[in-house]
């Protein structure tokens, strides 16, 4: 199961998080700070999957962010690194070259196709373009 | 990223089809949104941050609620909320306003309410019930997309008690025309499915029909459910095993659209989905396995491609392969596929071959040794994860052979890791491994020196008292258990004479309390150096005062005789003004003690005998003190962290926080199930004394034995596989026979650390270190698919405990460490209470009871008050409790005098039977009745006060007839037969016998009687004690009498016993509950009926319970009771009910699981009954 997504750019700031188990907004900056502490300081050699607490973490470097993702044990760590890079592939397509400002504009809109994704901490859609309809649809109606 | 493939849009469904152009809508970055992001890419400092987000909350609050806001600034107002939360700033004022957008924005808008909900509340948040109109509206709306977007909602999060308002619209849209509204109401019930299952029982069906939804994206969505509902009870789903496998062979064919493909793999996370479905059900079922070979093997075929997600789908089929049962050339497969994983040069397809190598080898040790060379290459790899990793692998393939290999490897990777966490794992594995499979003692003190230096105080306290206990109880092979001790106590003094500021506190407790125990072992050695290193260490800076309260009653043990009166003087003198009140009344025992070698003698025995202690933890000997002073009108004693929080909230607090439980006085009452509320009585005085603690060291240790069990299991779940956990705990008193290697002088407190290898022999030394890695687990189990075969017996088994450990909390691992205050002169009075106890009262008449009773406390007891009844004007708890605590003691000593202890003198008894004494208040009837069928059978005075039930008659002939009563006693089950001779002619040699396998029973008195007159009575009493619950019991007895020299008479009888009368009130205080229930894991749960015919119908239903079953009530907050009993042997059960519309929903935790079902048989027995 997953338990929070996050991205974080180099400098440690998060730039996007969503916790499928309620963590207490208090304890969101301290445990993201660890988040950052486990991942962002390791060799591109090492593996992509660290221990945090009871669980791991699934991280993957795309330019100057990271998408870091917590996942309980039984989960399989490749799977969600692929997904990760689904869910870039997915931002990519709709924002064509998504880049670190295109998210922080768009906070919303990549909460929107997240939410597509990944509801209850399971994968739930990973099919692009049934990921975007909906918010290619709102998109649509807001301009019309 | 950018590889991918443009798709034409005509590919949407063609509801859904648009043309547009993503990413043009950008915000214009002179917006505020715009100004507020680039503030805060600026920030570089936090001060900045706490600056600038208090400026842009200050902000959006004016703004957002002026009434000129539009829809479409109140959305750039969320996103900016959004981003102040997102950096931690609470941004509560907005949340309303969320829930207004998504009730009155348009499209987006809307869709951006509905998210800033469900970021900004979380599913018990109250506002979240202002949503449910909008949602209702919106599901019933002509747009699709507001229907698209209040399904999302839905299945984010959505108030439990509204379910029925929006159920009947959700399952309307599974048959919606189009998929996303049928996909998306799907998870929508999957969602009520998790929250509430109950509800959503009655649309089972239509999940079948989802499943068999001609759209791919509505049947992956039913995989979630169907997921969920496998994995509860799999046996229910096995019909569907066929319909998977179609599934899977679809998808793996190729057969869906080309967009669900991901770099040309067929959905892959559908694939992975399908195969945990499977695995789940093929567990442990040949026939419906053998369903699944099939495409398993298509899988593992197909998933050729060189990508992460074929790897990812691999990884997921040998693990199914491995669960299911096992086919041979599956397994072949699977495990040449493992190979590829663990040789792969990329790391993160190494880690994964790895995890899954742990994953198999339970099943099949063979692969471990097929890759040992690569398993020692990982070994020393230089990413720490992949060391981690390696170690829980060969943690799992740990035998007797290759454990000292292992645990060096592990404690190395200790000593570079610096993550509490996984010190705590790790720490408790080496721990674990060292007690079950140590070679030597040499070897097991010094690696668990190790696991205390390194561990420190992050550890589970219950290493260093699993570790005291074992030191303590020993083996049954008495040598060795002393050359053990004697090692330990070597090792300390080294650790000691070394340098030990920077030792853990826990460390230096252990080594204090082996010292003070067991240096009089070594007869060679002058104690005076173990009390000088002692001494060192109390006037160590940095130890704490906790640690300096163990030193001191180490020193208080050693320091007798006359060359350390001195010594032992000066030490008094120097604590005795120390501001640690603990220390100072220490100090004055350490006085007193020294300068009396006798009272030393008596209070500190040496060496400490482990068996017979009794440790009188409720103080009994200070009631009468106590019940004087609260007759006094002294407020009744509460423990100061109750006075605390009793200031406090009350509020029932169930739910786990955290891996440890606090470390608190109050546990110690939890260990103590004689009389509960003394016990509170203790704890004020002084906890638990450090005198009893040392003294009965192995008393309190013991009751260790049982955290054990479950109370680590929570810690380390999957540490153990549970084949050999059994063996562990199954109290037995095998031992392997040890190996002993001569007592080793030279001592280190570290084992001994392998030399670097030179370079050139590099691979030699893996070739060796292979060998001894992998050491014994080819041979054995070739093929042992099925469990893991059971390595050589474990060194230290644990001897069979005494039953008391049963009482055991988790809790009191921590006490032990805790309270280590000194009373010792609570032991002395103790001892002194044993000793007038064991001339009890049975053969004595009752009209001299009383008296004979009082005679027997003068004799230097400080109790005089213990053999009132309850009657005689104090509260009834208090009465009740020292009574228990007396007749503890009874039980006690005639159980250790056996049956040998009652000589009767039948006419005596008799008469007591039937005679009602002087001074008895009741009236009783006449007891000169000569009709034999009117004999008037009554309980011997002192009973008629406890709880007894009817007496009933069991069997009779023409000469005898035998009835029985239960009284229920607070320590155990008292059966009283009552033997009455109606004829004329006395009876002779009258015995009773009285047997249940279920049962530990114990003849208390008159069991044999030499001569029953005729027209009398007399009295028979059993004890019994309940270790397991049973439901029922049965037990049989005979009686045999003679009527005349030579002509014996039996009398069969028989009769049912239910864990109801074993079920004692447990009590107990909230907060105490609210502990005691966080360190249980074993739950059952179940809906009860209701009594709903009167007012409270809560309070009456767990006032009929408490009636029948004998149970506590221990706080009722509003519609949730919480109530707790034990069994009698000291296992406690508690019970969490919660009115739930008419039934009662009850939660059972024990550490017995079969005593919550019991006790749950009973209640539910009780209130059909009712």
């Amino acid at each position: 199961m997953i338990k929070f997504l996050l991205m974080v750019n180099k400098q440690g700031q998060t730039r996007l998080s969503k916790y499928y188990e309620h963590v207490d907004i208090g304890k969101r900056a301290a445990l993201e700070a660890d988040v950052v502490k486990g991942c962002l300081f390791r060799k591109k050699e090492e593996c992509s999957f660290v221990e945090y607490k009871d669980y791991k973490l699934v991280y993957r470097q795309y330019a100057a962010l990271f998408i870091v993702v917590g996942i309980t044990d039984n989960e399989n760590e490749l799977s969600i690194y692929e997904l990760v890079h689904n869910f870039v592939e997915v931002l990519d397509k709709y924002f064509s070259r998504v880049s670190e400002l295109d998210i922080m504009f768009n906070l919303d809109k990549v909460h929107i196709i997240l939410d597509e994704m990944i509801l209850n901490g399971h994968v739930v859609e990973t099919n692009k373009n049934r990921i975007l309809a909906p918010l290619l649809a709102l998109d649509k109606m807001a301009e019309g | 990223m950018s590889d991918v493939v443009e798709k034409t849009l005509t590919a949407l469904p063609a509801l859904l089809a648009l043309d547009s152009q993503p990413g043009a809508a950008k915000l214009s970055s002179t917006s505020k949104l715009g100004h507020l992001i680039r503030s805060i890419t600026e920030l570089s400092s936090k001060h900045e941050e706490e600056k600038l987000i208090s400026k842009e909350l200050a902000a959006i609050k004016d703004q957002i609620s002026s009434p000129n806001t539009t829809m479409r600034q109140m959305r750039e107002l969320m996103v900016r909320a959004m981003y102040c939360e997102m950096l931690g700033y609470e941004a509560d004022f907005v949340y309303i306003h969320a829930i207004k957008l998504a009730q009155q924005g348009t499209v987006l808008e809307k869709r951006v309410g509905y998210l800033a909900v469900s970021l900004f509340l979380n599913e018990s948040h109250e506002l979240l019930l202002l949503l449910v109109n909008t949602v209702l509206k919106d599901l019933q709306s002509t747009n699709l997309i507001e229907v698209c977007m209040a399904l999302t909602v839905v299945s984010q999060m959505f108030p439990k008690d509204m379910i029925p308002a929006i159920l009947p619209l959700v399952e309307e849209k599974l048959s919606h025309p189009k998929e996303i509204i049928r996909r998306k109401a799907v998870l929508a019930l999957y969602k009520f499915y998790l929250i509430a299952p109950n509800q959503v029982q009655h649309i089972h069906g239509k999940f079948r029909k989802a499943l068999c939804d001609k759209d791919p994206g509505v049947m992956t969505s039913s995989l979630l459910i169907y997921q969920q509902l496998i994995k509860e009870s799999p046996a229910s789903y096995k019909d569907l095993t066929g319909s998977f496998v179609t599934i899977l062979r679809q998808v793996v064919g190729g057969k869906l659209p080309l967009d669900f493909n991901f770099h040309s793999v067929p959905a892959p996370w559908l694939q992975i989905q399908l195969l945990r479905i499977l695995s789940l059900l093929g567990r442990e079922d040949q026939s419906t396995s053998e369903l699944m070979y099939e495409v398993l093997d298509e899988s593992l075929r197909r998933a050729e491609m060189n990508h992460n997600i074929t790897y990812a789908i691999l990884y997921e089929c040998v693990k199914a392969i491995y669960t299911i049962h096992p086919k041979a050339d599956l397994l072949e497969k699977a495990a040449r596929c493992i190979g590829n994983f663990v040789l792969s040069p990329k790391i993160n397809l190494k880690y994964l071959g790895l995890k899954a190598l742990t994953y198999v080898v339970q099943h099949d040790a063979n692969l471990a040794l097929q890759h040992q060379m690569t398993i020692i290459e990982c070994l020393d790899h230089s990413d720490l994860i992949i060391k981690r990793e390696t170690l829980e692998l060969l943690f799992r393939i740990t035998n007797a052979q290759n454990v000292t290999v292992i645990v060096d490897k592990m404690l190395g990777f200790l000593k570079l890791c610096n993550d509490d966490y996984t010190i705590i794992d790790l720490v408790g594995k080496v721990a674990d491994l060292a007690e079950k499979y140590a070679p030597d003692n040499e070897w097991f003190i010094q690696t668990m020196n190790v696991v205390f230096s390194l561990g420190g105080d992050l550890m589970q306290p219950d290493i260093p008292n699993n570790f005291l206990r074992l030191l303590a109880e020993g083996s049954d092979n008495e040598e060795d258990d002393k050359h053990l001790k004697l090692y330990a106590v070597d090792s300390y003094l080294t650790v000691l004479k070394g340098d030990c500021s920077r030792l853990p506190q826990r460390f230096l407790q252990v080594v204090s309390w082996v010292l003070g125990e067991y240096s009089c072992l070594k007869e060679d050695e002058d104690q005076r150096e173990v009390i000088s290193l002692l001494n060192k260490l109390l006037e160590q800076r940095g130890v704490s005062s906790e640690t300096r309260s163990w030193v001191l009653s180490a020193l208080t043990k050693l320091c007798v005789g006359p060359g350390c009166a001195d010594l032992a003087l000066e030490l008094a003198d120097s604590l005795s003004s120390s501001l640690d009140t603990v220390l100072r009344q220490q100090a004055h025992e350490l006085r007193l003690l020294s300068q009396d070698s006798q009272l030393h003698a008596r209070v500190l025995p040496r060496p400490a005998p482990l068996d017979n202690l009794e440790v009188d933890s409720s103080l009994s000997f200070l009631d009468g003190f106590v019940s004087d002073a609260l007759a006094a009108g002294a407020a009744p004693y509460k423990p100061p962290h109750q006075r605390h929080e009793e200031n406090q909230q009350r509020a029932l607090s169930l739910e786990p926080y955290g891996l440890s439980l606090p470390v608190s006085l109050s546990s110690c009452t939890l260990t103590d199930r004689q009389s509960p509320t003394l016990f509170s009585v203790s704890s004020g005085l002084s906890g638990n004394s450090t005198e009893p603690t040392h003294r009965t060291g192995a008393n309190t240790l013991m009751l260790e034995g049982v955290k054990r069990v479950w109370g680590k299991e929570g810690y380390l779940p999957q540490k153990e596989p549970s084949g050999t956990q059994v063996s562990v705990e199954e109290p037995s008193d095998v031992v392997q026979s040890p190996h002993q290697q001569g007592t080793a002088e030279t001592l280190t407190t570290q084992p001994e650390t392998e030399p670097e290898p030179e370079p050139a022999q590099l691979d030699q030394e893996k070739q060796q270190l292979a060998s001894s890695l992998f050491v014994g687990l080819g041979s054995q189990n070739s093929m042992s698919l099925l469990g893991k075969t059971e390595a050589a017996a474990p060194r230290f088994r644990r001897k069979g405990r005494h039953h008391e450990s049963a009482s055991s909390s988790s809790s009191s691992g921590a006490s032990e460490m805790s309270s280590n205050s000194s009373h010792s002169s609570h032991h002395t009075a103790d001892s002194f209470l044993y000793g007038g106890l064991l001339e009890e009262e049975p053969a004595t008449p009752i009209q001299s009871l009383y008296h004979t009773l009082k005679s027997t406390t003068a004799n230097g007891s400080l109790d005089s008050r213990q053999h009132s009844r309850p009657a005689s004007g104090m509260g009834e708890n208090e009465g009740r409790d020292i009574v228990s605590v007396k007749e503890d003691k009874q039980s006690n000593s005639s159980q250790i005098l056996g049956s040998d202890m009652v000589i009767v003198r039948p006419s005596k008894m008799a008469e007591e039977a039937v005679v009602p004494p002087q001074n008895s208040s009741r009236p009783l009837p006449s007891t000169s009745s000569h009709s034999s069928d009117y004999m008037i059978l009554q309980l011997p005075s002192e009973l008629q006060g406890l709880p007894h039930s009817d007496i009933v008659k069991m069997t009779s002939d023409s000469h005898l007839s035998v009835s029985c009563c239960r009284v229920f006693r607070e320590d155990a089950l008292l059966l009283v037969f009552l033997l009455s001779n109606p004829t004329e002619t006395a009876l002779r040699d009258i015995a009773v016998e009285l047997s249940c396998k279920e049962l530990e029973t114990a003849s208390l008195k008159g069991n044999v009687i030499e001569c029953l007159d005729g027209r009398n009575s007399s009295v028979c009493r059993y004890t019994l004690l309940m270790q397991r619950p049973h439901t029922q019991v049965v037990f049989t007895g005979f009686v045999t009498y003679q009527t005349q020299p030579g002509h014996t008479h039996t009398l069969p009888f028989s009769g049912n016993l239910s864990t109801a009368d074993f079920i004692r009130p447990l009590v107990l205080s909230t907060e105490e509950y609210g502990k005691l229930w966080l360190s249980f894991s074993n739950d059952v749960k179940k809906n009860l009926p209701l009594l709903t015919n009167t007012g409270d119908s809560l309070l009456a239903t767990l006032n009929a319970l408490k009636d029948s079953l004998q149970l506590h009530i221990v706080d009722i907050i509003g519609s949730e009771g919480i109530v707790a009993c034990r069994l009698l042997s000291g296992a406690p059960c508690l019970m969490h009910c919660r009115v739930n519309d008419a039934s009662l929903a009850v939660w059972m935790r024990s550490p017995l699981s079969s005593l919550s079902d019991c006790v749950l048989y009973h209640c539910q027995r009780v209130l059909e009954e009712l």
